[in-house]
């Protein structure tokens, strides 16, 4: 999930200012009391410049409406800087000034955090730090494992110190991200274009949807979509899809390469506007496919469905880091920023999108009820769902793909990751490509 | 323009107190070219040499690089990416070249002599550059929804009957490819075809006429040698961007084709600099390769 992207900040924003021209009175209302507040709750911030908190991650956090409402509750202002998955990484190992926040997924920080760039996050600055979800800290969902292959954010997300370069084996006090969000991907059909039901990853690969089907160009990500499908194929088992071998390497291309010279892909694809255009224009029945971009290819009036497999899911999560040389002010209002995130606001305006956010009890208190059973319960919407910006996602009666977080976040399968191998990987990726 | 300028060319000796003025004269621009090429390219040369590993770069001095990028090309059987991705690559410089260089002669050949007044010149050379007023990629993307299962053209040749099920390869294909090439990169050929026909002495052609020479002669035996300068040029143009290119292959091909600049750029995205930089310095000296082969043909210089 890397250049998840501009379009979506694009389109958000578009439709924010829409909905922020509908509904003037209330906004500037809301902005006079919130001014009153945040001048009255936080003295200290107001009495000296104000911060600007530079903030490099990619766009999916990235919301213009989320930095707003942050600085008219406490006056620091967030400058987004918004690169994809692959230069957040490259900005952080080479350039690690050039921010004061990091927002970046969990599997990044192999690279990052041996570079010593990264400052351990004391969690007793962290409000919610105890009420984060237990996926990240101990991997359980309802109190049950879920799948840890590949780089399972428990694997990485305490560090030994503040200053430390390795990853602890046990919890610390120090986490290297505070998670922000996450998810789980599954293949995205068109209902209406394959007319049957799909029910595993195998079907990707499937000969009856030769020239119609089309996967993820990022070497790191798509690896692990192929290596859903060869099991599903019954052809491998992995001990760790997230750390092959060479030889587990070598098979899953040569899976790939085979279905490619029969013609199996159509395109590959490697952000998301390509995976909307492609589904959306029918060019594409089946492919890897991340939730919002099925929301998006929904919004256009086409069914498309995220379709849950009974292989289960490959999950993805991001969190804020902070850059080790981050002092004084500016970390105080980095740290006022990740409290705020956890607070609930932004929480349940993620929720509503369509990601999970970390605290849930926080984001809960913030959605009316029928938002929350529909979202995170799986029930069927008792009334119309609307997104942040006020378009309507599902229709009163629809149940969300997946079903309720239980069912879709306990089903993850294996998570996004850097393997050990990654050069080799990424060598035999292009070799995938040339095919 | 041209006969003023070639003996002031041809004057290399010194006239006291020039020389200061020249260097001086030259100086902004080198210091540019320095600061903005040659620099940065004596750094990609080095770190070619250098070692790396999943998060920095390992100051070395070793050919791993260079031997990675060509791992397996010694096997007979099946062609290695890289000879693969140059193959390709090749291919579509040919082709894209071969097709902009007759289509830009063509419409060169009619604005430069069928043309006659200066102004509908003026006014027709203006028209063709009006579609580079976009950005290359949205000239690019436009072609989807023509060339789509869905799209435009299969729409029309299913609505007449004329095949049954849309056809596949016009888009995501190398006919896409080529396609979207020579429609961005035509203009770099008219250009310097039409600037060197234009500076032909009209005398010659007429000379020719009344030597009883066909139109096929005429422009074959004097037309075509006398723009050579200009053909060189767009060539240069034409083949250099596709060498390099990345974006195009990547869109219209449904990112299933490989260039070479596409996997440099992977590599670049892994932080597997190094790599990268091998790639490019290879990449780089077959251009120069191909530059140094063509200016064989003519002396721009001197026909400038």
């Amino acid at each position: 999930m890397t250049d998840f992207s501009k379009k979506i900040t694009d389109i958000a924003s578009g439709i924010a200012d829409g909905a922020l021209n509908a509904s003037v009175p209330r906004r500037s209302l809301l902005k006079g009391t919130a001014g009153i507040l945040a001048a009255g709750v936080f003295p200290a911030v107001h009495s000296a410049e104000p911060i600007v908190l530079r903030y490099l991650g990619t766009a999916v956090n990235q919301d213009k409406a989320i930095g707003e409402k942050f600085e008219k509750d406490t006056g620091i202002k967030i400058q987004y800087v918004a690169v994809t998955t692959d230069d957040v990484t490259k900005r952080a190992v080479t350039a690690p000034n050039s921010f004061d926040l990091i927002d970046t997924e969990y599997f990044s920080l192999k690279k990052i955090v041996p570079t010593g760039n990264l400052k351990g996050i004391d969690t007793k600055r962290i409000k919610n730090a105890d009420k984060i979800t237990s996926l990240f800290t101990t991997g359980k969902v309802a109190g049950k494992l879920v799948g840890d292959q590949g780089t399972a954010p428990k694997k990485v997300i305490y560090l030994e110190g503040e200053k430390s370069k390795v990853f602890a084996k046990a919890p610390t006090q120090f986490m290297s991200l505070i998670p922000t969000t996450y998810n789980a991907d599954t293949l995205g059909i068109r209902p209406d274009l394959i007319k049957r039901p799909i029910d595993s990853w195998a079907e990707l690969l499937n000969p009856e949807f030769k020239g119609k089907a089309a996967i993820l160009n990022i070497p790191s990500i798509g690896i692990m979509d192929a290596a859903m499908v060869v099991e599903a194929m019954g052809l491998y088992k992995y001990p760790d899809k997230g750390n092959m071998t060479k030889k587990e390497i070598d098979l899953t291309i040569k899976t790939l390469i085979e279905a490619k010279k029969a013609g199996q892909f159509r395109s590959l694809w490697k952000d998301f506007n390509e995976s909307v255009n492609l589904m959306a224009s029918g060019e594409v029945v089946i492919q890897s496919m991340w939730s919002p971009a099925v929301t998006a290819v929904r919004t256009k009036g086409i069914a498309c469905n995220f379709q849950p497999l009974k292989e289960g899911y490959r999950a993805w999560a991001a969190g804020f880091g902070l850059p080790a040389t981050l002092s004084g002010r500016k970390l105080d209002g980095a740290y006022e920023f990740i409290n705020w995130f956890l607070d609930g606001w932004a929480g349940a305006y993620l929720n509503r999108q369509g990601y999970y956010s970390a605290v849930l009890d926080t984001a809960k208190s913030k959605m009316e009820a029928y938002e929350w059973a529909y979202w995170m319960e799986g029930k069927a919407a008792t009334q119309d769902i609307k997104s942040p910006n006020g378009d309507v996602l599902a229709k009163a009666g629809a149940v969300r793909d997946g079903g309720s977080y239980e069912a879709r976040m306990g089903g993850i399968a294996c998570w996004n990751a850097v393997m050990d191998e990654n050069n080799y990987m990424v060598q035999k990726w292009n070799e995938f490509v040339a095919a | 323009m041209n006969t003023s300028v070639a003996p002031t060319l041809s004057a290399v000796t010194p006239e006291p107190g020039r020389s200061m003025a020249a260097w001086w004269q030259a100086t902004p621009l080198t210091l540019v070219f320095v600061v903005f090429f040659l620099i940065p390219l004596a750094l990609i040369l080095m770190v070619s040499f250098w070692d790396f590993n999943e998060y920095a770069l390992l100051p070395d001095f070793t050919f791993k690089n260079y031997i990675s990028v060509f791992d397996g090309c010694g096997n007979t059987t099946d062609m290695c990416v890289t000879f693969k991705t140059y193959l390709s690559t090749f291919k579509f410089s040919f082709l894209v070249w071969l097709i902009t260089l007759v289509i830009g002669f063509t419409v060169s050949y009619f604005l430069a002599f069928y043309v006659r007044s200066s102004g509908v010149q003026t006014l027709l050379f203006v028209l063709c550059t009006i579609p580079f007023w976009t950005s290359n990629v949205i000239r690019m993307i436009s072609w989807m929804p023509l060339l789509g299962r869905n799209g435009l053209v299969n729409q029309t040749l299913v609505g007449m009957g004329l095949v049954n099920t849309p056809i596949e390869w016009l888009l995501f294909s190398d006919f896409s490819v080529v396609l979207a090439f020579v429609h961005l990169y035509t203009m770099f050929m008219i250009v310097p075809i039409f600037n060197s026909m234009m500076r032909i002495d009209r005398s010659l052609i007429e000379a020719a006429n009344d030597s009883g020479a066909s139109a096929w002669q005429t422009l074959w035996n004097v037309i075509v040698p006398l723009s050579r300068t200009g053909i060189i040029i767009g060539s240069i143009f034409v083949i250099t961007i596709v060498m390099g290119d990345f974006v195009t292959i990547g869109v219209m091909g449904g990112q299933q084709i490989a260039s070479v600049g596409k996997i440099i750029q992977v590599q670049t995205s892994y932080l597997q600099f190094p790599l990268a930089a091998a790639n490019a310095v290879i990449l780089l000296s077959l251009v120069l390769m191909i530059i140094w082969a063509l200016t064989r043909l003519v002396d721009i210089r001197k026909e400038l």
